[in-house]
């Protein structure tokens, strides 16, 4: 099958490569780049466990094409600590809040928390819940992490 | 020092999640899994028909194509998942013949690529020749349709047997009606996965997704004809009770990596998870009856188990029902039918509280009629029937055993925090009214069985820097057994939290281990590692007193700076690390709890019925649940929180639903309606500790608890909100349409 060259900046970090057009963004960075913290719960945009920040804005990477995340910039779980390990305030906050039990839905939810506060900084209730329904979580019920958004929140505004 | 047990100490393993996303089955980069070939299943897409024929020479061409089995090619017995099941209902790893769902394996295909496999399996061919279809288990009973003629019945387990006729003489009050705990898709959402390396040394070391890496061992062994396996589990992402053992497309991954002596991965996809792993599954037929001024005086519930096509677990647990029927009740008379049928839909597994939710579920949903009949409150009449506090072990009427128990407190702790008469007169004015949006509450009250006894494996190894590792036979995924272990061996050595690992679910490093289910973890593996630790801190006394010179009575533990000195005189001492030395320090012991222990709760649930459209709002939850001592506060929340929106979820909107040909409806996340935050308030929780006297840290399961009270909290809630309409049931899940169509029939 005929493969098309894909260039994108994952993590802050120029990554090369050609991919089969149907290969998806996520396949691509959990078998091309080794990112394997990008999981696939379902690869039919349900359950956002695979959402990534493409160029400023939250997207599952089960829908979209490694070819046409070319040329843009994608920040994933793996992305998101500081060099020297720090965790970032939402991270932080899954752990403090027990918003995590078995993990796997974890990274989608915070990357997708993370850029949710970016445009809501100060969110209230409704928002929060909204702001996660596209999130699903088997483990949780999803009051650990109504707790963490929260706590981040708050954290990242006194920052 | 204070203790740390009890305290809401965050997660230690919960960094590597945050960060990098943990290490799941397909998230192996295992040098051993270099250049993998990978295994695709093709499946049956209708529910009951022979196999004519199956053609797979044009997916033998396709592109990167290595090898194609059938059933013929494997060479693996088919297999009877538990020796009481009718022995003609083995389940062969393919299809054998005959396919019995929609969704069974039929064919694997081998391939250089993983997406190679989904190509070539478009090119395979199976011509079915249709058989007659059963999805509804009472069509099933009748046994018209049989799944497998040479059984010649379609019952599973269990039998029929005539029901006391004399059982409701005496009552003035009986009610009856038919329930139906519908199947769920268990859906965690990190789907099944394998890898399998044959090794050089003739071993075969195999990743899997599962619950407990040696409770997989039996059944890999049997389809393999080897001993010689090396089972490991590494992060798992969720399993509820349906990833206990090896799955039949566990075994063809691990025989085909030994037919080819090569590196095999496999993992499903989201519709191959829900269209195999599903739960529940009960037809109950409940009648209660009493007096008028609220005495139960007889009870039966007449089981009908959904098995789906082939005997799994899930056909056993009508048995965990029955052991539960009576639940908190002290009711004189209780008769228990109980059997189990196959159907033409997925094999049943378990799934969180397995057979124990069922059982609460029919018992709160009937006393609620019960209640309703003799126009008495529904908190009433529990009040005048639970058990009363109990600390000598009480036996029910069907033989089970509690441990310990205080029912009525759990209750009253429940309404009071619940605010139950505020609501009941919230209720009364918004009736009065005629508002739109109506106001419910339900109760239900619980006990379950949890760990059912046996016995759990811990080592605990100090390492010469003073470090431990902690080998458990229970096998987390996502119940924080690292901190939980941690917590209790640091409790009693002084070796810092931080400084202790945890290993698990590797049949190497750990010999023996019963995994993660039925709410085991904590009572038998925490008091082993419990255990452990008292013997290791002996062992190193002993081992400080000859470096010191000294008696070893002598000898005190400072578990501040985890360090034994002569009492009284601490300049001299020993450090773990002095201790263990060069050749570390190393401690195992087994530790066996005779019998189960016996969770109860007490949860309301608060709902708004738009009795204009019939949608359910859930707007309060309000839980009591007594799990015994709680070594982690938060970890403890944690599993009440996942179990409640479970629940609650079984009672709202989920339901994975078959046509009557057999053809799943729901075969995917944006079809089968998974609960959202949107659908779920904050839960308030309200704490209770009665230690159990059956292990040494007084803890009973926590795992399952959540899901056992929530579904028939939050249904009674539903119907209670237009019971003033006339409605008396309401079928779970009460979607809008379920709701509406009650208040226009209780209107006619
Ligand atoms: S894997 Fe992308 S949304 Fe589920
Ligand atoms: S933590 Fe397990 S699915 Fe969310």
């Amino acid at each position: 099958m005929a493969e098309f060259p894909v260039s994108v900046t994952v993590n802050g970090q120029a990554r090369r490569g050609t991919v089969e057009a149907r290969k998806t963004l996520a396949d691509w960075l959990r078998d091309d780049c080794n990112l394997t913290g990008t999981h696939l719960g379902c690869e039919h945009g349900v359950c956002g466990a695979c959402t990534v920040i493409m160029d400023g804005v939250a997207v599952r990477s089960c829908l979209v094409f490694a070819v046409q995340a070319d040329g843009s910039e994608v920040t994933t779980i793996e992305g998101l600590a500081a060099e020297d390990g720090t965790l970032h305030p939402v991270q932080d906050a899954f752990q403090k809040c027990h918003g995590l039990q078995c993990g796997f839905c974890t990274p989608g939810f915070i990357v997708s928390v993370a850029s949710f506060l970016e445009e809501h900084p100060n969110p209230d209730d409704t928002e929060i819940r909204e702001g996660l329904s596209g999130n699903i979580c088997r483990c949780t019920g999803y009051q650990g992490i109504l707790q963490a958004v929260k706590m981040a929140a708050e954290t990242m505004q006194s920052a | 020092m204070p203790s740390i047990l009890g305290t809401r100490v965050k997660r230690v393993e919960d960094p590597r999640f945050l960060t990098v996303g943990g290490t799941y089955v397909d998230d192996l980069r295992d040098p051993r899994l270099d250049g993998a070939l990978w295994l695709t299943f093709v499946r049956s897409s209708v529910a009951h028909a022979r196999l004519a024929s199956i053609d797979t020479s044009s997916a033998a061409a396709a592109p990167g194509v290595v090898a194609i089995y059938t059933f013929a090619d494997l060479s693996v017995e088919p297999q009877l998942s538990m020796p009481a099941f009718n022995e003609a209902m083995k389940r062969p790893a393919l299809a054998d013949g005959v396919v019995r769902f929609v969704g069974e394996p039929i064919v694997a295909i081998l391939t250089e690529q993983r997406s190679q496999g989904e190509d070539a399996a478009e090119f395979v061919v199976v011509d079915y020749d249709p058989l007659p279809v059963v999805v509804d288990p009472v069509e099933a009973a009748a046994d018209e349709v049989l799944l497998f003629p040479e059984a010649g019945t379609n019952t599973a387990y269990g039998r029929v047997r005539e029901p006391d006729p004399t059982l409701f003489e005496g009552c003035d009050a009986v009610v009856h009606m038919t329930l139906y705990n519908r199947r769920l898709a268990v859906a965690p959402l990190e789907v099944k996965g394998c890898a399998a390396v044959p090794a050089e040394d003739g071993r075969m070391v195999v990743w899997l997704s599962s619950q407990g890496a040696h409770t997989a061992v039996a059944s890999l062994q049997a389809a393999l004809g080897t001993e010689d396996l090396h089972i490991i589990t590494p992060d798992v992402g969720g399993g509820f009770g349906a990833k206990n053992g090896a799955s039949a497309e566990d075994i063809v991954v691990c025989r085909v990596a030994q037919l080819q002596g090569r590196a095999i991965r496999w993992a499903e996809t989201r519709t191959e998870n829900v269209l195999t792993m599903q739960g529940r599954g009960q037809v109950q037929t409940v009648t209660m009856g009493g007096t008028r001024d609220g005495r139960i005086l007889a009870y039966r519930v007449d089981i009908l188990g959904d098995a789906g096509a082939y005997p799994m677990i899930g056909a056993f647990l009508p048995m965990a029902t029955r052991m539960m029927a009576p639940g908190v009740y002290d009711m004189p008379k209780v008769e228990v039918i109980a059997r189990s049928v196959v159907t033409n839909t997925a094999p049943q597994m378990a799934y969180r509280g397995a057979g124990r939710p069922e059982a609460t579920a029919a018992v709160e949903r009937t006393i609620e009629r019960f209640a309703a009949e003799i126009g008495m409150d529904a908190a009433e009449v529990r009040r005048r029937n639970l058990v009363p506090k109990f600390v000598e072990p009480h036996k029910t009427p069907v033989g089970t055993t509690y441990d310990i128990g205080d029912y009525p407190a759990a209750l009253e702790l429940v309404l009071e925090a619940a605010g139950y008469d505020a609501l009941r007169k919230e209720q009364a004015s918004r009736r009065a009214a005629g508002d739109r949006l109506q106001l419910g509450i339900g109760i239900a009250t619980y006990v379950e069985i949890t760990a059912f006894g046996g016995s759990e494996y811990a080592r605990i190894e100090v390492k010469d820097d003073g470090s431990a590792v902690v080998y458990t036979g229970t096998s987390p995924h996502g119940q924080g057994h690292h901190t939980s272990f941690a917590m209790i061996a640091s409790e009693r050595t002084g070796i810092p939290i931080e400084r202790i690992n945890l290993v698990w679910g590797d049949t190497d490093l750990v010999p023996t281990g019963g995994g993660t289910g039925g709410s085991r973890s904590l009572q038998l593996g925490g008091s082993a590692v419990l255990q452990t630790t008292d013997l290791l801190v002996e062992e190193a006394r002993q081992r400080a007193a000859q470096q010191l010179e000294a008696n070893p009575e002598d000898l005190v533990l400072d578990t501040e700076a985890g360090r034994f000195h002569v009492a009284g005189s601490p300049t001299a001492g020993r450090t773990w690390a002095e201790v263990a030395g060069n050749d570390g320090l190393a401690v195992a012991s087994d530790f066996t709890q005779p019998s189960g222990t016996f969770p109860f709760g007490a949860h309301v649930a608060v709902v708004e019925v738009d009795t204009e459209t019939g949608q359910v709002e859930l707007t309060r939850f309000i839980a009591v649940d007594d799990a015994g001592t709680m070594i982690n506060p938060l970890i403890v929340e944690g599993q009440r929180h996942g179990g409640i929106a479970q629940g609650a979820a079984q009672a709202l909107c989920e339901e994975f639903i078959y046509d009557a040909d057999g053809n799943p409806l729901t075969s995917n996340l944006a079809d089968f309606t998974f609960i959202s935050t949107c659908e779920l308030p904050s839960f308030e929780l309200v704490p209770m500790e009665t230690p159990t006297p059956m292990n040494p840290l007084g803890a009973k399961g926590i795992g399952e608890a959540g899901t056992i009270g929530a579904t028939p909290a939050v249904q009674n809630a539903v119907v209670d909100a237009v019971a003033h309409l006339g409605v008396r049931h309401i079928d779970i899940p009460c979607t809008p349409e379920r709701v509406w169509t009650a208040i226009q029939e209780a209107s006619k």
